[in-house]
Order: C-alpha cells, then sequence, then structure tokens
C-alpha cells in the first residue's frame, strides 16, 4: 500500500512551505519533497516602478532580513547611477552600508539560532513540542534568552542608526546613504551600559559559540551524521579570498574543495548560474552552468561561505575558522548541522566588524553619495544571513524599472533542502507505519539548519499550522496529524 | 481694513476683515487641517477637510471669509469624524502604498491620517488600476497617489509659472495631465518646486529618492499642525 505523507507547513522557518512523502508498500521513502506553495511576484510588481523606489519597496519580501534586500538592491543601482559595481562608493557611503550589514546578519543569526533552532538542541529533536520552543528555552534558561533578546536587540538598534528604522529603512540610496552616524550613536555601541555595548556582545558570542561546541562533544553523531551529504558551496569572497559579507567575487567549491568558479565578477552571474523550474514548487532551482542541472546545485549560506573562504579577517573569528576548518581537515565541511556551528562564528565576525566599522571615522563625516555616468542594468550581490543574494533590473528611458530578477539566498539552497529533507526522510520514516511528532519534527529540523526564508524565495505568505497525512495507494487518509502554527 | 470681532471655540478674537477662517485661525495658533489649500494660491475648498461649523453651519474655513460676530468651531468631534472620513475615502480610493513612497513622513495625507489615528479605511479599497507618466526627464507623475486638489494646475495663475498642468477627462476618469512640450525644459529648481506643491507622492522628483533620513523628515517627530499650534493660543 503507497502512502504519501504531507508536512504543512513547515514550522520555525520564515514563510510558508509543506513537505510530501511518498512510502511504498514496504513502508520505504521512495520520493520526498519540499514545496513552496505561495507566491507574491515581487519580481513583476516593481516593474514600471522608478528606479529608486527599488531598495525600499523591494525590502518589503521579508521582516527578517530586509536589510539583505535593501543593500543587494541599492548595490545593483549604483551601477545604474554610475557608482561602480559595488566598490565605487565614498568611505562613508560603504563603511555605513557594511555596518547596516552587519548589524542585520548579527540579529538574524540570533534570531535564528536562539529564537528558531536552539529548542531542537536543547530539548531533542522528540521533546514534548509545548516545552520544545522559544518560551520552553526562555522558561529553561533564562539567561541564554535574555541574551538572545538582548543581542537581537543590539542588531537592530544598529539598523536603526544606519538605515533610520529597525525594520524597512530607508538608509541605502542608489549611490550611497542618506545619513552619517552621529557622536551619540557611537558612544552608545561603543561604551553603552552593560550589556548594551559591542564588547559584550562579542563575549556572548564567544559564549554562544563555546555552548555549542559543548553539545556537539557531546552529541557528535547528530551534529556530524544529521543531514550530512556532498554538495558544491557558492559564496562571494574578497578578492584575496577573506570572507567578506557585503561585497566580492564569486566563488564555487565542490565537494571535495576543488574550485568550480573563481574570480567571477558578480554582475557576470548570470553566464555562469541558471535557474530550472520545476511544476511541483513556486521555488526555483538554481544551478553551476559549467556543471549542468543534474549535478551543478550548491549550498549557500554559513555553510558555504567557511568552505569558500580562505580566511575570516577579523582575529577572532579567524581562530574559530581555523578550528572548524580543521575539523575536516581543511576539506570542504559538508554536515548540514554544522551550519549552525557556521553561523555562530559569523555572527561572532559580526560583532567584531561592528566594533571596527564604529571606530572608523568616515562614518561620522564625509560625502555620502556619488555618481557617474547612468546605466540601464544593475547587479547587486551580496552575502546575506541564510547566503548569496542576486539583485538585478533594469530601466527603460523613463527610469522605469522593466526587468527584475531576484536570486535570493533560500533559492540557493532548494536542492540542498530537499536533499537533506530526504535523507532524513529515509532515515526517520523508513519502515514505520505511524507517525510520531518527534519524525515530523527531525524532517523539519533538517530544513532548519538552513535557516530558510521561503517568503523571500517565493515572496509567500501564510500562517503556519503543521499537517501530516498517510494516504494509501487508494488516496484513502489512513492516518492525519495536525498543529497549529 | 475694519476692525472686526470673531469667536473660535468660545475664545474672542479682535482680527480684520478680509483675511479667511483658516488664515485668522492660524494666525491664533489655532490648526485647522488642509490638504488642496496651499500658500501662495487662491483657495478651492476642494478637498472639504477644513470644514467648521460656523455660525451654525458646516461651511470650509479655507474659503470662509471672516465677519464681525462670526462663530466658528473648528473642533467638536462631529468634526473630527468628519474629515477623518475624507481622509480614509481618500486613502481607500487611491493606491496609497506609503512604505515605498518617496513622499511618506513628508505627506499631507499620511500626516492628517496620523493626526487622526486612522489605523485602516472603514472603506473598501477601490484599487484603480491608474498609470505613471514618467516621460519628463526632470518629474514623474504617479497617477496612483493623486488626490485631484489641483493644486498643481492652480499653480498656473501665478505669472510666472506656465500652465503646467491640466485636468484631463472628468468623473472617476479625471486625472491631472502634464504638458511635456512645455516642461521639456524644466530645470531642477521648477522641478522642486512641482513636488513641493504636491500634498502626495503624485509628483516626484526624478533621481533624488530617499534622500532624506528618516527623522529628519517634515513629519517625523511632530504631527502635522504642531507648528501652528506651538505658536500658543490652541484652544
Amino acid at each position: 500500500m503507497n502512502k504519501k505523507i504531507t508536512i504543512e507547513p513547515v514550522t520555525r522557518v520564515e514563510g510558508h512551505g509543506k513537505v510530501t512523502i511518498h512510502l511504498d508498500e514496504q513502508n520505504q521513502v521512495v520520493q520526498s519533497r519540499l514545496h513552496i506553495v505561495e507566491f507574491r511576484g515581487f519580481e513583476r510588481f516593481v516593474q514600471g516602478r522608478p528606479y529608486w523606489e527599488a531598495p525600499v519597496l523591494v525590502q518589503r519580501l521579508c521582516g527578517i532580513c530586509p536589510v539583505s534586500h535593501h543593500l543587494a538592491a541599492a548595490k545593483a543601482l549604483d551601477m545604474i547611477v554610475g557608482a561602480g559595481t559595488g566598490d565605487g562608493l565614498t568611505p562613508t557611503g560603504e563603511k555605513m552600508r557594511r555596518l547596516m550589514h552587519y548589524g542585520q546578519m548579527f540579529q538574524s543569526h540570533v534570531l535564528h539560532f536562539f529564537h528558531l533552532a536552539s529548542p531542537d538542541l536543547l530539548f531533542g529533536i522528540d521533546a514534548d513540542p509545548a516545552l520544545r520552543n522559544v518560551v520552553g528555552v526562555a522558561i529553561k534558561h533564562k539567561e541564554l534568552a535574555v541574551q538572545a533578546v538582548m543581542m537581537r536587540k543590539f542588531g537592530q538598534e544598529i539598523i536603526k542608526a544606519t538605515a533610520g528604522k529597525k525594520i524597512h529603512g530607508t538608509g541605502a540610496i542608489p549611490g550611497g546613504i542618506n545619513k552619517h552616524l552621529t557622536q551619540t550613536e557611537k558612544d552608545s555601541f561603543l561604551n553603552g551600559e552593560d550589556p548594551m555595548n559591542v564588547d559584550k556582545m562579542i563575549d556572548w558570542s564567544l559564549g554562544a559559540l563555546e555552548f555549542f561546541k559543548g553539545y556537539h562533544a557531546e552529541n557528535k553523531d547528530l551534529i556530524d551524521k544529521f543531514a550530512a551529504f556532498p554538495s558544491n558551496h557558492l559564496s562571494l569572497v574578497r578578492k584575496d579570498g577573506a570572507m567578506d559579507l557585503y561585497h566580492g567575487v564569486i566563488r564555487a567549491v565542490g565537494a571535495n574543495g576543488e574550485r568550480v568558479l573563481d574570480d567571477v565578477e558578480s554582475h557576470t552571474y548570470l553566464d555562469h548560474i541558471d535557474e530550472e523550474v520545476k511544476t511541483w514548487s513556486y521555488m526555483k532551482f538554481p544551478y553551476l552552468k559549467t556543471i549542468g542541472k543534474k549535478d551543478g546545485w550548491y549550498r549557500v549560506g554559513p555553510l558555504a561561505r567557511m568552505n569558500t573562504a580562505d580566511f575570516i579577517p577579523t582575529p577572532l573569528a579567524q581562530k574559530e575558522f581555523e578550528e572548524f576548518r580543521a575539523y575536516t581537515n581543511g576539506k570542504p565541511n559538508n554536515m548540514s548541522m554544522h551550519q549552525h556551528w557556521a553561523r555562530l562564528i559569523e555572527i561572532l565576525h559580526s560583532a567584531e566588524m561592528m566594533k571596527q566599522l564604529l571606530n572608523d571615522p568616515d562614518l561620522m563625516s564625509g560625502e555620502l553619495t556619488t555618481t557617474g555616468t547612468k546605466g540601464r542594468e544593475g547587479v547587486g550581490l551580496l552575502e546575506a544571513p541564510r547566503g548569496t543574494l542576486f539583485h538585478h533590473y533594469r530601466i527603460n528611458d523613463n527610469d522605469q524599472i522593466d526587468l527584475a530578477n531576484l536570486i535570493v539566498s533560500t533559492t540557493n539552497n532548494n536542492t540542498p533542502m530537499n536533499t537533506a529533507v530526504n535523507l532524513v526522510a529515509k532515515q526517520f520514516m523508513n519502515d514505520q507505519s505511524e507517525i510520531t511528532e518527534g519524525m515530523m519534527n527531525a524532517v523539519e529540523v533538517a530544513i532548519r539548519s538552513y535557516d530558510p526564508c521561503l517568503s523571500c524565495a517565493t515572496h509567500a505568505l501564510g500562517k503556519m499550522p503543521l499537517e501530516i497525512k498517510l494516504i494509501d495507494a487508494t488516496n484513502k487518509v489512513i492516518d492525519r496529524k495536525l498543529k497549529n502554527g | 481694513m475694519n476692525k472686526i470681532t470673531i469667536t473660535i471655540n468660545n475664545k474672542k478674537i479682535v482680527t480684520e476683515s478680509g483675511k479667511s477662517v483658516l488664515e485668522i485661525a492660524k494666525e491664533n495658533g489655532i490648526f485647522i487641517p488642509t490638504l488642496c489649500n496651499y500658500e501662495g494660491i487662491a483657495p478651492q475648498s476642494s478637498c472639504r477637510v477644513c470644514t467648521c461649523v460656523i455660525d451654525g453651519r458646516k461651511m470650509t474655513a479655507c474659503t470662509t471669509l471672516a465677519k464681525d460676530k462670526m462663530n466658528i468651531e473648528t473642533n467638536t468631534e462631529e468634526l473630527e469624524e468628519i474629515r477623518s472620513v475624507i481622509v480614509e475615502l481618500l486613502f481607500a480610493e487611491g493606491n496609497h502604498f506609503c512604505p515605498s513612497c518617496e513622499k511618506s513622513g513628508n505627506c499631507e495625507l499620511q500626516a492628517l491620517a496620523y493626526r487622526f489615528k486612522m489605523m485602516v479605511p472603514q472603506f473598501p479599497y477601490d484599487f484603480p488600476a491608474r498609470d505613471v507618466d514618467a516621460v519628463n526627464p526632470k518629474i514623474m507623475i504617479d497617477h496612483n497617489r493623486c488626490i485631484l486638489c489641483k493644486r498643481c494646475i492652480r499653480r498656473k495663475k501665478e505669472p510666472e509659472n506656465p500652465t503646467w498642468f491640466v485636468f484631463e477627462n472628468r468623473g472617476n476618469k479625471l486625472k491631472i495631465n502634464l504638458d511635456h512640450e512645455l516642461t521639456a525644459d524644466m530645470d531642477d529648481e521648477l522641478a522642486q518646486k512641482a513636488m513641493d506643491t504636491c500634498p502626495v507622492g503624485a509628483i516626484i522628483r526624478k533621481e533624488k529618492g530617499f534622500d532624506v533620513p528618516i527623522g529628519s523628515r517634515k513629519y517625523d517627530s511632530k504631527p502635522i499642525g504642531s507648528d501652528i499650534e506651538d505658536q500658543g493660543g490652541a484652544v
């Protein structure tokens, strides 16, 4: 008797998706898919709008990392106003944007690790869901919960100081930024009352890393083997190979560390990346042209960035990076759960970068914008919390956008997430005739490790109840479990 | 000019004849909301937002000249409700997406909505299909945001300004139109003037978006009308 299991939608991720798992008569998983089921279509309705509106309009894709869309769009428009391809801004313009970006990276990663992922680690994948949530963390691990809230607040205050608002600001404009940092803001971030200062954020970031490493030491099987599979990895890196989350050239490495792409200028991405459309998902499937559709898929995000970068240009994060890379003897790390480890290293790096930038006098004075010869087309890439983000716009004679192409971080991770779902489904559901809550959550844990933003990836909107169905070969529902989001 | 005595919100005010109720209220620190009114342009009373109770009748403050012994109420509960409904209707009738509008923070319609504590219109949105006229090299007209106040059209009566804007069509197809031949050589100063005349984001300068940071925009710190009320005398 064939069965079909549906998990809809997946919980504790941003956005709305569902999973279907098909079992054959011997209760073996034969197919599993992560479907992205809703659609908003920003690429279409930004058409006709004046180009300078794009950074403010398109960031509404998301309430978690709008800064990433805001900055990627602004970077694309830098090309249109003749401000270069990412490195032509004034020192003030670039550094203010970088500060905004690292504040965003910091708060988004903190949100994911503490609020969304940590319940699985602290209480176990199959723990009572009534406890296995952020409220449970607040009750049982109060100190950790307070840190999470305050760290997120710090990142959001940085965003407010640079973008004007914590969510959906207007700071980045084509060719630069619209404000300086004030002395008061600078002082509050550097020397604010405990714990709201950048040194405390660095301390707490180190503490979170120690927490994870301690957990890892005691749970090696889970962290190392759960949803581990080889893949290509792609990210931007600085021209010298350093991790750079704001700007760089495209680099992709294979599962064994071979360079598939290197030193590729970001605005030429279409020469190297294509997207495949499948009928069962609103999310596209990007791949590297040089390898092809079948094997050219790649991972992006914290794990990919650890695998593509040669080093991290801040001392404390570099030390952690070396330990991370040593764990796989310098080879690419293909373990999905290690994304949490990588994410925590990036939290530390972001805190260090914020401190470095806050001490830079260029933030408080200097020209805000620059322009040059106007162009018709612009491409902006950056490393968003969830991975490489592509924004591409073209304008007509009247300054209206007539083409927009967005490849959102989570879209890049489409095939990897499906691969992870398939692996975990087989591991947990083969030979099972009854669904347990723990089995359902195991699938979600695999997806969750990618910190997917499904609303960004498909521009989706929706509530998040979770439903699993067991359907026999005659389409009769033989088991159904539901929880409300 | 003769001295006259009027009463606004139970306060006796001695002033000169020949002024509108709106002008006198403003001089005395009393804010009466407006949308179609603009300093330097003859009033038209098309938006009705400045409606007050004048000698027992509902009349627009911008076009009513004060007379001796006139009794005026500007802020009754009923008037506040009428004004709020007018603003809600304007939001429901057009396509006003404040989050991505360049005029946000400087928009009089948005500022009035905040002042009236409007959360969402009580009327269903019309979502009309309107276009954007972006042919001019200096300004663009976004018909989605136009409230047909005619401030841009009425400016033509000023001798230094040519006839840039005109009305086109009638009824619910009515819209402002820009004369592309006359405005082909518009300079930056005149483009800015056109944008400043518009109370909403319907007339927008090109290539100049969002350069005023949040916090420094006109209505970021204080509600619309505060500048008048801060002069004292509000009753």
